[in-house]
């Protein structure tokens, strides 16, 4: 069946492309191929989410071996969901990097971006399809890989240490996550996902399994840069290239977070992570402080894309909230800010990404009354900004409310209240752009002229469109989530 | 008796002071180099874990013969072929990185690239221009 192939394919397809970039040795085209590439990429995964939601999930055998012997390619509704995800967001921002490419990487070098690029999704795609754990380290690895490359490319020079400081703490991550995989296997003698979570407490010691665990949510903490292991996440998204900023932003996280999902609820199951270990208290301590922490030092950067990083480490610590209440409700909550922060984010970074190649600067001490001057780009920055705020309307509020219900249901309502003190945290840090945004007075010395670029202004607008769609029209985010946690948590849907 | 626990874990006690050295040269060390060498060092120690899960006691190569009937377990090894080519390919972009740092920077000691940030530098700036103001 050709749909079973397409699982496959999504995977191969950007793998293959990525060298024949390097080949093309002119900008343009090797734009429009990369465009074509993850249009493709988003066609692919918008079949396969029918495909998953209309006859369940499709297990593909690499070569012909089957499970649990050869490596298995299983697609369940969150694994679909977060497939579309990841190449919706990769297909509106590749015709984005047009303009904002040429303008901040050196023209011999713009095909290896492209080449670098196709690697990364390659690595994230693999991640989330597979369902062979070392083949989760290894498309770990060749994703970091190609980010530590990607923020190195980054016009401030500053950008080769952030990249040299992500690759240690990255591969440190990463290598816990290979040592914790060791000691699965050492215990269950396989691989599979499926065959682990059947094996797994049939270990003749549990001692290992309880390290694995350890190591493995460690090494998963450090790439999705939960507090307090985010250290590196600021600089990297600062000083990498605008559209690498809005990409890892969007996706990166995103990733690491389906992993722990995976591992925690597939692989170990609810009941060993959460009666076993107290992962919920772990995971809700850190994740509240990640909320006021990420958010307050937020509300104090001058620079754009470091205060949105800042966000960002906060708006990791609400997915993580919900995924600690294990509940379905909890777990919807953190699927759909997952989809929904991708989208909200991911415009954010495209428009600071805007303001940068138009005014040369992204810091908010020298973008004073740029409201007047371009209007589009700012108020998309400000719409993304009450997004992560969550103002009703906007698909942040439907995430929250989410989040809110599920802390209820768990009858900790101070949680609820330390999920609003975050939005009010956020109402700070996006304030401080409206302010200068608007009401600061232009500067006189001030020449400039903005081109209005269409390439660029599109794909803003495109993200920043979608997180209203979404946080008015929620009959198709919210299905698919309740869907994924429903079957996370082990109920039938 | 701990002291046969020791012999008998050799491999695994091992890999732990491997891996502590790897960590602990990776943060304490300042030299950019050092630290690859430290997290080389850490990767390495993961590898010989790995390899020693595969050995299986009395066991011999898995080649199929009719004179053995007890093999070694052969899939860590390849496991960790695939494993060290990641290693490499890490060594080599950040020693990639390390040639640019130093280019661009003059210095592979960290404290010193701190101070010599562009950041740094530019905040020193406004901080000194609004002062006139």
């Amino acid at each position: 069946m050709i749909t079973n192939h397409l699982s496959i394919l999504l995977v191969v397809l950007p793998l293959l492309a990525a060298p024949v970039c390097v080949l093309l040795k002119h900008h343009t085209i090797a734009w429009a191929f990369s465009t074509l590439i993850s249009w493709s990429l988003f066609a692919i995964s918008i079949l396969l989410l029918i495909h998953v939601l209309e006859f369940g999930s499709i297990s593909y055998h690499l070569g012909g071996w089957a499970p649990p012997f050869g490596i298995e390619y299983r697609l369940d509704t969150l694994n679909a969901f977060l497939l579309l995800i990841v190449t919706a967001i990769t297909a509106i921002i590749t015709p984005y990097a047009l303009k904002s490419v040429a303008a901040e990487i050196s023209a011999k070098r713009h095909n290896l971006f492209y080449a670098v690029y196709l690697l990364s999704i390659t690595g994230f795609l693999g991640i989330i399809s597979t369902g062979d754990v070392f083949n989760i380290y290894v498309f770990m690895e060749i994703s970091s890989l190609a980010s530590y490359v990607l923020i190195s490319l980054g016009s401030s020079r500053d950008a080769t240490v952030s990249a040299f400081r992500y690759l240690i703490i990255g591969t440190i991550g990463a290598t816990f996550l290979l040592i914790g995989i060791g000691l699965l296997y050492m215990m269950t003698g396989t691989l599979n996902i499926t065959d682990l979570s059947e094996r797994i407490l049939l270990s003749p010691d549990m001692r290992p399994i309880f390290a694995a665990f350890a190591f493995i949510t460690v090494g998963i903490f450090i790439k999705l840069a939960l507090f307090p292991l985010h250290i590196w996440l600021p600089n990297a998204y600062t000083y990498a290239p605008s559209i690498i900023s809005a990409y890892l932003a969007a996706i990166a996280t995103k990733v690491a977070a389906y992993l722990l999902l995976r591992f925690v609820f597939t692989l170990f199951g609810k009941d060993f992570a959460f009666n076993e270990i107290p992962l919920m208290e772990i995971l809700l301590s850190l994740s509240l402080l990640a909320i006021i922490i990420g958010s307050s030092v937020a509300a104090f950067q001058n620079d754009l894309k470091r205060l949105f990083a800042y966000s960002s480490i906060g708006q990791i610590g609400y997915l993580c909230v919900g995924i600690s209440f294990a509940s379905v409700t909890g777990l919807t909550g953190a699927i759909v800010h997952m989809f929904n922060h991708a989208v909200m984010k991911g415009g954010i970074f495209l428009a600071i990404g805007y303001l940068v190649y138009s005014t040369g600067s992204s810091d908010l001490r020298t973008l004073n009354g740029i409201g007047r001057k371009m209007p589009y780009t700012t108020a998309a920055l400000v719409i993304g900004g009450l997004g992560l705020i969550g103002i009703p309307g906007t698909s942040g509020f439907v995430s929250k409310w989410y989040l809110v219900q599920a802390a209820l249901e768990a009858d900790l309502w101070p949680v609820a209240i330390i999920i609003l003190l975050g939005s009010l945290l956020a109402l700070i840090y996006v304030g401080r752009v409206i302010e200068a945004a608007y009401f600061q007075p232009v500067p006189e010395e001030d020449l400039f002229q903005p081109n209005a670029q269409w390439q660029m202004i599109v794909p803003i607008w495109l993200l920043i469109s979608a997180s209203i769609y979404f946080g008015i029209h929620t009959d198709i985010t919210i299905p698919i989530a309740e869907n994924a946690a429903q079957l996370l948590v082990g109920l039938e849907p | 008796m701990p002291a046969m626990e020791v012999i008998t874990h050799v491999n695994y006690w091992a890999a732990i002071i491997l891996a502590s050295t790897g960590l602990y040269a990776v943060i304490a060390r300042t030299n950019l180099i050092k630290k690859l060498i430290g997290l080389s060092l850490f990767q390495t120690s993961v590898f010989l874990l790995f390899i020693t899960v595969g050995k299986v006691s009395n066991a011999t190569a898995p080649i199929l013969s009719d004179l053995h009937q007890v093999y070694s377990n052969p899939l860590p090894h390849v496991l960790i072929l695939t494993a060290i080519v990641v290693s490499v390919s890490t060594l080599a972009v950040g020693l990639a990185l390390t040639i640019v740092i130093k280019k661009e920077f003059g210095s592979v000691e960290e404290d010193e690239l701190e101070a010599l940030q562009d950041s740094q530098t530019k905040e020193a700036k406004l901080a000194l221009e609004s002062d006139r103001e």
